[in-house]
């Protein structure tokens, strides 16, 4: 791992949103805990992958990274300072340096703007980026550099592909020079050739221009092809973070051995000879969820400890690999034919 | 041996004389929009045996869920037409029944699960009541016994405490449980064929598993014939045993499964293996296809994959590949298919 002081470091991050029952005397009944206790380091240049399903609260992290959303607990540090704690003119400053991909560039896109237009409201609202006379040029640049023609900028988001609206995405998110990009789902929403493409952009881009990834989505192989590192999260909870080597090579926690093994290859051959775990039932609901271990209503290890105990993160196969559960066992991935 | 074009191999207006449970032949299906025509499907041809799952593989505006919704007469808009074109069911062709036979035919004979089940359901009626309704609707069969049908078939596809939840509304289950009550319903009257379309996209992996795992199981006690519509080549290699491969509204390549993943008889399948990441492989780069799908209101000359094609030469540009015989039992469209499947081309995208 690089030296030095972190790019971005989450610390005990929670975030609750309350849930209210009845319609005229609205009570709260409860709470969902979206986030919860998740605590990373990234240094610079680093790319952490987040994997998990619906409803894991990824989503949520990402939006808290952005500061779009205050976090019930916990602190999101970068350049030393926590991101809730600044006024608003420190806030805009931060903000430029953590920019978002999202998953539907359609959406994200103004259709009423020309892809120029998009661009340059990256420098009014940063006008200290780029001055005037030099920003026709720096939007043609930005443009090329995502792999699109410098005369797109005339055109309208409904002229474009899926796979090139992201591209447009991320030039976007590029404009104004971050130093870490959130990417939550950037790929899950286009076809296996733009999604393809889009892979080989953001690993491309992190390399040449040294940007920190927090790399969110649901599927693994996703996952593994763009980051360093990888955190695996279960209903608001990293339950297991390692080097994308350690975790790859030996998944220790039931849940990412599930994944593993529920991840499908494009190889006929295997077919029928892969030893599956398939998960009895769904992810439970985060507003009412099982105590002690979240995990252990799906979990084929599960003994009475798991009710009572909530599993905290320990080390496995040494420091590159933590795991929060009772009975963590390395096992190789189960992606081929079981001799 | 002189190659036959595929859409040429059978006598027109005939039904299939083997022993293809569903047939498909030389379908063409446009919208009319304002100011110009998409051309959907243009001249797909294919077959189903009984018991056999068939996967159509192509990515999104390649024609392939339209060419469901034209088997099943379901094409929503009436901006949508078939133009021309057969599909063979029971020896008869589905496109020339009247409706009221055709109904008769849909659900009863051909059962359809789509990829978004909380659309696909009613939201207020009770999932029994929509499961039931296929009973009562199809096999006249009274209020009480077809609920109590339908709470079997919940418990069949595996709905936990199926009674208790049978009077429970589509958005009282998560999208698995839904996925379940879809694939109920299209089963309820034992199917001949069930048209899956991209049935466990928008789930969850560890629940993708669990639903790919009940439609095989279901499907062998069945024997039914199964045509997998989907875009993932994983789920592909896990359940088909033909697959045909779609792009721009045209079948590019047709193979068995094995042999397709093996060697690829078209640039596009190439570029398709060599753009998925995989999990079990070491991650070299991924070798993308360039370029993005083509504008399918534009009738151009020539092979359509084309202008995305490292292997592409001046006779591409100018005539469009037949869907011809490149191996045994398997074709491709391609003007250099041979040296593709031989691997003496590096087809890149």
């Amino acid at each position: 791992m690089p030296e030095g002081e972190p790019a971005l470091e989450v610390r005990n991050l929670c975030k609750e949103f309350p849930v209210h029952r009845g319609g005229l005397l609205r009570r709260q009944e409860g709470a969902l805990r979206a986030v919860d206790d998740v605590s990373f380091s990234l240094a610079r240049g680093e790319a952490l992958g987040v994997v998990g399903e619906s409803g894991c609260g990824k989503s949520t992290l990402a939006r808290l990274l952005l500061g779009l959303e205050k976090p019930t607990a916990g602190q999101v540090i970068f350049g030393g300072r926590n991101l809730f704690e600044l006024n608003t003119q420190q806030l805009r400053a931060a903000r430029r340096r953590v920019q978002i991909v999202l998953q539907d560039p359609y959406t994200s896109l103004n259709p009423r703007m020309t892809i120029g237009e998009a661009l340059n409201e990256a420098f009014e609202i940063h006008p200290g980026l780029c001055p005037k006379s030099q920003r026709r040029e720096r939007v043609q640049e930005l443009l090329e550099m995502v792999g699109l023609s410098g005369d797109f900028a005339r055109r309208y988001p409904h002229q474009f592909s899926g796979g090139q609206r992201q591209r447009i995405g991320v030039a976007r998110a590029l404009a104004v020079k971050p130093e870490i990009l959130v990417c939550d789902e950037p790929v899950s929403s286009l076809d296996v050739s733009a999604q393809a493409q889009i892979l080989s952009l953001l690993r491309t881009l992190q390399r040449e221009l040294n940007l920190t990834y927090v790399f969110i989505a649901h599927d693994l192989s996703v996952v593994r092809y763009v980051s360093d590192r990888i955190a695996v999260m279960y209903l608001g909870r990293i339950v297991e973070v390692g080097t994308k080597e350690e975790l790859c090579s030996h998944p220790s926690h039931p849940y990412t051995q599930a994944l593993f093994s529920a991840a499908p290859i494009p190889d006929p051959t295997l077919r029928g000879l892969r030893r599956r775990i398939v998960l009895q039932g769904d992810v439970p609901s985060p507003i009412d969820r099982p105590s002690g271990c979240r995990f252990r209503t799906r979990c084929w290890k599960a003994k009475d400890v798991c009710q009572e105990l909530e599993p905290a993160l320990q080390e496995v196969t040494g420091p590159f690999l933590q795991a929060a559960c009772h009975f963590a066992t390395p096992e190789a991935p189960r992606l081929a034919a079981d001799r | 041996m002189k190659p036959v074009p595929a859409h040429l191999q059978a006598e027109e207006g005939q039904p299939p004389a083997h022993g293809a449970v569903l047939e498909v032949k030389d379908l063409f299906v446009e919208f009319r929009l304002r100011d110009k025509t998409v051309h959907a499907v243009n001249g797909v041809s294919w077959s189903l045996g009984r018991g056999e799952t068939l996967a159509v593989l192509g990515e999104s505006g390649s024609g392939k869920s339209v060419t469901a919704h034209a088997i099943m007469g379901t094409l929503s808009s009436a901006r949508a037409k078939v133009t021309a074109g057969q599909v063979w069911f029971a020896g008869r062709d589905l496109l020339t029944l009247p409706e009221r036979e055709r109904r008769r035919v849909r659900g009863r004979k051909i059962g359809i699960i789509f990829q978004d089940s909380l659309s696909a359901l009613n939201p207020v009626f009770t999932v029994s009541n929509q499961i039931g309704e296929m009973f009562r609707f199809h096999a006249g069969m009274p209020r009480r016994a077809a609920q109590r049908a339908a709470v079997g078939l919940m418990e069949r596809v595996g709905i936990p405490d199926a009674k208790r939840r049978a009077n429970a509304y589509p958005h009282e289950f998560s999208g698995g449980m839904r996925q379940r009550i879809m694939i109920a319903m299209a089963l309820a009257l034992e199917p001949d064929v069930l048209i899956a379309d991209e049935p466990t996209t928008a789930l969850d992996v560890t629940v993708q598993a669990q639903i790919m795992e009940l439609l095989q199981s279901l499907q062998q006690e069945m024997g039914m014939g199964l045509v997998l519509i989907t875009h993932d080549l994983g789920v592909v290699a896990d359940m088909a045993d033909r697959i045909i491969v779609m792009y721009a509204g045209r079948a590019v390549e047709e193979s068995p499964v094995r042999e397709l993943y093996r060697a690829p008889a078209h640039p596009y399948t190439v570029g398709l293996l060599r753009s998925v990441p995989r999990l079990d492989q070491a991650e070299d780069d991924l070798q993308p296809i360039g370029g993005a799908p083509p504008d399918m209101t534009v009738v151009a000359p020539g092979c359509p994959f084309s202008p995305r094609c490292s292997l592409a030469a001046e006779v591409c540009g100018r005539e469009r590949p037949l869907l011809l015989a490149v191996a045994e039992s398997r074709t491709s469209a391609c003007h250099f298919s041979h040296s593709v499947l031989e691997g003496t081309a590096d087809a890149r995208g």
